[in-house]
């Protein structure tokens, strides 16, 4: 009898497996329709875009903040040093160039005029690997001097590190690369859904590997008690820069994906501020969930640019609501968040149809027990 | 027989507060050593300065008659200096705790340190992951699904051995405070040591659940060829267990040599009855 009941139970693992990969099979056919059905202008499309680019910077953070416990807020600043590179290295023709760079040309000696420094453009798939890239070395450079800090202090620093890139990016004597405080645009994008969906979700798939391996324990090791990893053999250093600088890796990604998004990109909108989004996103969603992440930066997004947007017309409540009345009711839910809901959404759970069986089945006894 | 570690002449130091001073212990291959003295005797001190956790003042520390740490005064501790031996020992050899855990020293530690947010199993098989072949990319693209399966069989087949099979999938917090202990010792195995180095295995323990780990700390002995160098309180454990005894007090060693001799020397009655010169 112990062994049928055994089985039973396997089986239905299994069902719930299965069951698992419908849902992800469901969000991605609705993921082709969107993009079938939607016109590239329509917000919908526009927040399944940003909200897929933002569930990978959310997640590449919570992979460091969640999961290894390094609470790093320098998210912008990789993520601008992606953008950035995206940009610079896939304006496509020297007109292009030219008026791109406008205050930062150069005559060649044929007399020729040139705009900005870089003269080629690289395809764009090689660019966003490069965008990654430059985000992982300059995470390995500050990442060695920076990592033997503890929390708050670990914060601070890369905090005071995004700020000063920002302030690079925008300095004159880098203009001929950077194109100084002016914008870079004419970089070639994606108008549909569907590659921001692909490059996203392929990059969230690997972390979600990464933590599912030997390595992701170790993680969470040092997250738990540094202490005993280290005793058990955890070189923290090294694990700690290995988190540090994938995370800033898919970072730079999204940060090329955000530059694709925008169209045009400039220093100024990687504040602390975006930081700040990108860590409420990690906080609704549940700090060491990956799922909780994603639902959270689809909700938080349709929320930002959408679903709270009556309450910028005059009309809703004549004299209360006016232009940015949203962001007011924005930052009471998210304290009403934070203080109810500590946990976020997901905790550190991860999403999946038994768990949401489970609960429906208690959540059946409950109300049974209160007609009772 | 084999020197497993060796101690010469540790001396920790901080400040102006010589915690260990002088220090010098062998543990031979397959025995069980103790290390006891009373409260603030230096005793842990001394186990952090074997397992890396600091860096001793002065001395070094052999593991399998190889050095893997020495230290001499240096920076603020020329001026500060109070212990002895001062200018035998010359290097700075230093290794950090994981370091020292691959070279195979396991420890536990005094107050439990168990990965809270984990379960029992993963809590044993994290400890597997110092020994792993596979590099960041395999581990990530999961192509080391051999090393993986085996590293789950090799931390079943170590929970069964130490009867945590039944409660595998619980959180390692929830356990009671015995299996807990229990865990952490089974944790310290999974790094495949041969030197276990467990601190103050019974604090907090009734009697009953004493003689329990007491049996259990013979068997993993057996079982995995085991050295074991133990902190204790417990005096009824370090006399049933150890084949020496180490005694420290005020960082010094007052007296060392089997349970019964240590027993009746009127040093270490004095000390932890505090009876020497208050009484005359």
């Amino acid at each position: 009898m112990f062994k049928t009941n055994k089985n039973s139970l396997s089986t239905g693992k299994k069902a719930f497996r299965v069951a698992d990969l419908i849902v992800i099979l469901v969000i991605i056919a609705l993921f082709i329709i969107a993009d079938l059905f939607l016109p590239s202008y329509d917000i919908k499309a526009k927040i399944l875009q940003k909200g897929a680019v933002f569930a990978l910077i959310a997640v590449s953070m919570n992979l460091l903040n969640g999961f290894t416990g390094l609470f790093s807020l320098g998210q912008a600043g990789f993520m601008l040093l992606g953008a950035y590179t995206y940009a610079i290295f896939t304006i496509p023709t020297l007109e292009n160039r030219v008026a791109v760079y406008k205050y930062y040309t150069t005559t060649a000696a044929d007399g020729t005029v040139r705009g900005g420094l870089v003269q080629f453009a690289l395809p764009i798939g090689i660019a966003i690997v490069l965008a990654g890239l430059v985000a992982a070395v300059f995470a390995f450079l500050i990442g060695l001097p920076i990592l033997r800090l503890k929390s708050d202090y670990l914060a601070i620093a890369t905090l005071g590190f995004a700020e000063i890139v920002r302030a690079i990016c925008q300095w004159k004597g880098l203009g001929t690369l950077t194109n100084g405080s002016n914008q870079l645009r004419m970089y070639p994008y994606f108008k549909s859904i569907l590659p921001y969906f692909l490059i996203s979700f392929g990059c969230i798939a690997l972390i979600a590997l990464l933590i599912n391996s030997t390595y992701g324990r170790a993680f969470k090791a040092i997250r738990d008690d540094e202490v005993a990893a280290e005793a058990m053999g955890i070189n923290l250093a090294k694990h700690k820069m290995i988190s540090f600088v994938i995370s800033s890796f898919f970072a730079g990604v999204g940060g090329a994906l955000f530059a694709m998004y925008q169209n045009t990109i400039q220093a100024k909108p990687f504040t602390t501020t975006l930081t700040y989004e990108i860590l409420l996103i990690v906080v609704i969603g549940g700090i060491g969930s990956i799922s909780g992440s994603i639902i959270a930066s689809f909700l938080y997004i349709s929320c930002s640019e959408w679903w709270l947007r009556f309450l910028d017309t005059d009309t809703v409540i004549p004299g209360v609501t006016r232009n940015g009345f949203r962001l007011v009711v924005f930052s009471v839910v998210i304290m009403i968040i934070v203080l109810f809901f500590r946990r976020g959404i997901m905790g550190d759970r991860e999403f999946s149809t038994k768990r949401i069986y489970d609960w429906a089945k208690n959540l059946g006894k409950k109300t049974k027990g209160a007609g009772k | 027989m084999n020197n497993v570690l060796r101690l010469e002449n540790i001396t920790m130091q901080f400040g102006g507060v010589v915690a260990v001073d002088n220090f010098s212990m062998e543990v031979n291959e397959g025995e069980i050593v103790a290390l006891i003295g009373p409260n603030g005797a230096g005793k842990t001190t001394a186990f952090n300065a074997i397992t890396g956790v600091y860096e001793p003042t002065n001395g070094a520390i052999y593991f399998h008659d190889k050095l893997i740490i020495e230290n001499y005064p240096k920076g603020k501790m020329k001026k500060l200096y109070a212990g002895s031996n001062r200018g035998k020992y010359t290097k700075s050899v230093v290794k950090t705790p994981d370091k020292i855990t691959k070279l195979g020293m396991a420890r536990t530690f005094q107050n439990i340190r168990l990965f809270k947010s984990m379960t029992v199993f993963e809590n044993v098989i994290t400890a597997k992951h110092l020994r792993r072949k596979s590099n960041l990319l395999t581990a990530t693209l999961h192509l080391n699904f051999a090393e993986e399966k085996r590293m789950r069989r090799e931390t079943m087949e170590l929970l069964k051995l130490v009867g945590l099979e039944d409660v595998k999938d619980s959180m390692a917090t929830s356990l009671p405070y015995g299996m807990q202990r229990k865990l952490e010792i089974a944790r310290a195995l999974a790094t495949e040591p041969t030197l276990l180095l467990l601190d103050e295995p019974a604090a907090g323990m009734n009697p009953q659940e004493t003689i329990e780990l007491t049996e259990f700390i013979n068997f993993i002995r057996k079982e995995f060829d085991l050295t074991i160098l133990l902190i204790e309180h417990h005096m009824n454990l370090v006399m049933d267990i150890s084949d020496r005894v180490y005694v420290i007090d005020f960082g010094k060693e007052i007296a060392q040599g089997v349970p019964a001799e240590v027993q009746a020397n009127q040093k270490v009655i004095d000390a932890y009855l505090g009876a020497s010169e208050e009484d005359e």
